[in-house]
């Protein structure tokens, strides 16, 4: 029987109530969102905080909206809601590609995107899609807000730039024109975390890529990113030539190790491929062939 | 501490320990045992119930996290003596060989009625996707399920005002 070790229990009723919580109890103290990173975590003694607070009650932390020309996505947002999100389908089909992938019906209707970000897991798919877009996040303290990029964010496996008295409230992605993104991912079976998977994110400004972004999970990528790819990219017209060259260069950064999911020459064949496949999709609804 | 929640239209008090998980509080606290506990790890799914409506697994929620929520389990899909349809669905499709996963499927089953009527197929597998049979009797629940949707519910009978009245 797997039972998490005794805790104490509080509820956040605010924002500002969920930090003076996290104030009062110290830094042994966690938030619990969705819980479906941190209660196994806890039942298997990896994670022993003293004090949960449930912040499930902050619904007004989960919306997918437009603002200012970004695309805004609430941290308490659930994994079913991001993957309805009609906004999402318009602007980045790549949160619906990998929302398809990320576990089960059943978890997504529990599991928040903030939650799953702030778990920061080194196979974590939407961190492998927040990277891609260039996402920022938005966190709050209580001394005010800060917004940073996604770079900043991941600072290592299970570590985010999240400090013990903050709460990730929002992830921001910039809407410009031209833009296509795409996720590909294999796995072991369906639900499972993935073997490897690829994220690409393309802006296609007369006829050449403007900015790209190449997002990575599972094959120890520093913050998720395959810069090199990326950089090899910008100034290029879209053609399969430069999407080869960019993912030969993502297998070849990637830093894939073996283990039960396959060996480490296999993460890397499919670093390249699904990385290519990523690419020709994003680039494929950035000049509007497919939805 | 103390948790309030109305399980299966009742208002239900109980004190509990803030690390007891909601599988084991309708179980163990309730008697409601018709929800399973199985892999612990959110991966089988036949600890699925109810938590406001969303099928939810149950042994990765807290039971302190359902205070002041509603809750809705197996028990609550007969109505009086009628079964639901999709249990008369896995009656007569041999929807279940072993049993273990059944209530969970069924929970699942029926959230995916009240949502999409007349689901596909490949929609109803998409729906149990994160639910496990070991027995793997996968198409006979597939089976059940369609039953179910060409069988739909019976409405909820008239009150005796209501009869008098017509």
């Amino acid at each position: 029987m797997q039972v998490p070790a005794p805790v104490e229990y509080e509820r956040a009723a605010s924002v500002d109530d969920a930090l003076s919580l996290l104030e009062r109890h110290g830094p042994d103290s966690r938030l619990i969102a969705g819980g479906h990173s941190l209660l196994p975590m806890m039942k298997l003694r990896l994670a022993r905080p003293t004090v949960l607070i449930d912040i499930n009650d902050l619904t007004d932390l989960s919306y997918v909206r437009l603002e200012q020309n970004e695309l805004c996505v609430g941290a308490m947002t659930r994994h079913r809601d991001l993957l309805n999100s009609p906004l999402v389908v318009e602007h980045f089909p790549i949160m619906r590609d990998a929302e398809r992938v990320i576990a089960d019906p059943i978890v997504r209707n529990r599991g928040t995107v903030g939650g799953s970000l702030c778990q920061a897991d080194p196979s974590e798919d939407l961190s492998a899609v927040f990277a891609a877009v260039k996402a920022r996040a938005v966190i709050r303290s209580a001394s005010g807000a800060r917004t940073i990029p996604m770079d900043d964010f991941f600072q290592g496996p299970y570590s985010t730039a999240v400090g013990p008295a903050e709460i990730l409230v929002e992830l921001r992605v910039a809407i410009r024109p031209g833009c296509g993104s795409a996720y590909e991912k294999v796995e072991r079976r369906v639900g499972d975390w993935a073997v490897t998977a690829a994220g690409a994110s393309l802006w296609v400004e007369g006829g050449q890529i403007a900015q790209a972004g190449i997002g990575l999970a599972a094959v120890g990528a520093e913050h998720f990113r395959a810069p090199e790819a990326e950089a090899s990219l910008v100034g290029s017209a879209p053609t399969e030539q430069a999407f080869r060259t960019a993912s030969d260069l993502a297998a070849q950064h990637a830093n894939p190790v073996s283990d039960q999911r396959g060996p480490a020459d296999y993460k890397r064949h499919l670093v390249g491929e699904l990385t290519i496949r990523a690419l020709r999709r994003a680039a494929a609804r950035a000049t509007g062939q497919e939805g | 501490m103390q948790v309030t929640m109305t399980v299966n239209g009742e208002e239900v008090t109980r004190d509990v320990e803030p690390r007891m998980l909601l599988v084991h509080f309708v179980r163990d606290e309730l008697g409601l045992t018709g929800t399973h506990w199985g892999c612990d790890t959110s991966n089988c799914g036949t600890c699925v119930l109810w938590l406001d409506g969303e099928p939810v697994k149950s042994c990765t929620v807290l039971a302190a996290m359902a205070h002041g929520h509603s809750v809705r389990t197996v028990e609550d899909l007969e109505q009086g003596t009628v079964l639901d349809p999709v249990q008369e669905g896995f009656v007569r499709e041999h929807g279940l060989q072993c049993g273990f996963c059944t209530p969970g499927m069924m929970m699942t089953a029926r959230w995916l009625l009240d949502h999409n009527p007349d689901p596909s197929e490949a929609e109803i597998r998409e729906a149990i996707s994160g639910q496990l049979c070991r027995c793997t009797g996968y198409k006979n629940i597939v089976k059940a399920v369609r039953w179910a949707a060409e069988h739909r519910p019976i409405p909820a009978q008239a009150t005796p005002d209501e009869m008098s009245a017509s």
